[in-house]
C-alpha cells in the first residue's frame, strides 16, 4: 500500500504544469531558494510554497539547509523509477523504432 | 567558491545495516545492481578507496574521509580515465542513511567545488540507474535494468 500511495503521490505531482516548471527550472540550475523559483512563476508566493510541498511529498524534490536559506534541489531518483517501472520494460526497442519514425516524418514536413 | 552539487533521495524498505553493507562491502551484491561494478576500500576513515569498472579497470579513486556506519559515509573522489575529468580534481560523495518508519532513507550528496563541472554532469546520469536499481534488488531481489545504458540501442 505504501508503494502504491507513493506512486500515486508522484504522478500527482507530475499532473500539472507549474509543477513541471519548477523541476525544469531545478534541472537547469539547481539549489534554489523560494524567492528566486517564485521570479519564474506567475503565481502568489503561498502558491509556489504548496507546489513545492506537492514536490518534496513525493520524493521529486530534496531540501538542503544553508543557514537560514532553504534550498531546492531537484531529485530525480523517482523518475528513473517511472523509467524503469512504467517505460523501460514496455518493448523499448519498438518504442525506439516509432519515435525514431515520427522524427523522421516531422523532420520531412518543415 | 562556485560548487556543484547533486543530491539523490530515495527510500528503500530494509535495514540501515543491509543498505550500508550493499554500498560498502559486499561487492558481489554491488556489481549486481551497479553494472558490473564494485568498489574496493577498508571503508575506514583514512583508508584508500577504488572504483574497479565491469572491465577490471580503476574507473574512480580516492579516500575515505568519514565513516560511521551504518549512517554516514563521506568519499573522496576523483575519476581516472577521461583526462578532462580527471583534471576537475576531487569530489565529495556523501552518503547518509537514516532510519524512517519501514525503511531507509538514503541521501547521497555529491558535491565539486567548481561550476559547472564535467564530472558532476557525468555522474548525474549515473546515481539515479544505480540507486533506482539498488533500491530494486533489495526490495525484490531482482534489478530492474542489466544494460547502464538502456536508450541507446
Amino acid at each position: 500500500m505504501a508503494e502504491r500511495r507513493n506512486t500515486d503521490a508522484l504522478f500527482k505531482a507530475l499532473a500539472d504544469p507549474s509543477r513541471r516548471k519548477l523541476l525544469d527550472l531545478l534541472h537547469a540550475n539547481d539549489g534554489r531558494t523560494l524567492n528566486q523559483l517564485c521570479e519564474y512563476l506567475d503565481m502568489t508566493r503561498q502558491g509556489v510554497t504548496q507546489h513545492l510541498k506537492v514536490l518534496e511529498d513525493a520524493n521529486l524534490i530534496a531540501i538542503v539547509w544553508r543557514g537560514r536559506e532553504k534550498l531546492h534541489f531537484l531529485n530525480p531518483v523517482p523518475l528513473q523509477e517511472i523509467y524503469d517501472r512504467w517505460i523501460a520494460k514496455f518493448e523499448k526497442s519498438r518504442l525506439k523504432a516509432i519515435a525514431d519514425l515520427k522524427k523522421q516524418l516531422e523532420k520531412g514536413n518543415g | 567558491m562556485a560548487r556543484s552539487t547533486f543530491i539523490y533521495v530515495t527510500y528503500i524498505r530494509t535495514t540501515r545495516e543491509r543498505l550500508w553493507s550493499a554500498l560498502t562491502e559486499d561487492s558481489e551484491f554491488m556489481k549486481q545492481y551497479w553494472f558490473g561494478v564494485h568498489c574496493q576500500s577498508e571503508w575506514r576513515a583514512g583508508s584508500p578507496w577504488k572504483m574497479i569498472s565491469a572491465e577490471g579497470e580503476v574507473s574512480d579513486a580516492g579516500e575515505i574521509v568519514e565513516s560511521d556506519p551504518p549512517s554516514r559515509l563521506v568519499i573522496r573522489w576523483q575519476h581516472q580515465k577521461t583526462p578532462e575529468l580527471k583534471a576537475e580534481g576531487s569530489s565529495l560523495c556523501t552518503l547518509e542513511l537514516e532510519a524512517v518508519p519501514g525503511a531507509v532513507k538514503l541521501s547521497i550528496t555529491h558535491t565539486i567545488e567548481r561550476d559547472p563541472s564535467k564530472l558532476i554532469a557525468a555522474v548525474s546520469g549515473g546515481w539515479p540507474k544505480v540507486i533506482s536499481n539498488l533500491k530494486s534488488l533489495i526490495e525484490t531481489g531482482t534489478a530492474m535494468l542489466s544494460d547502464p545504458r538502456p536508450c541507446n540501442h
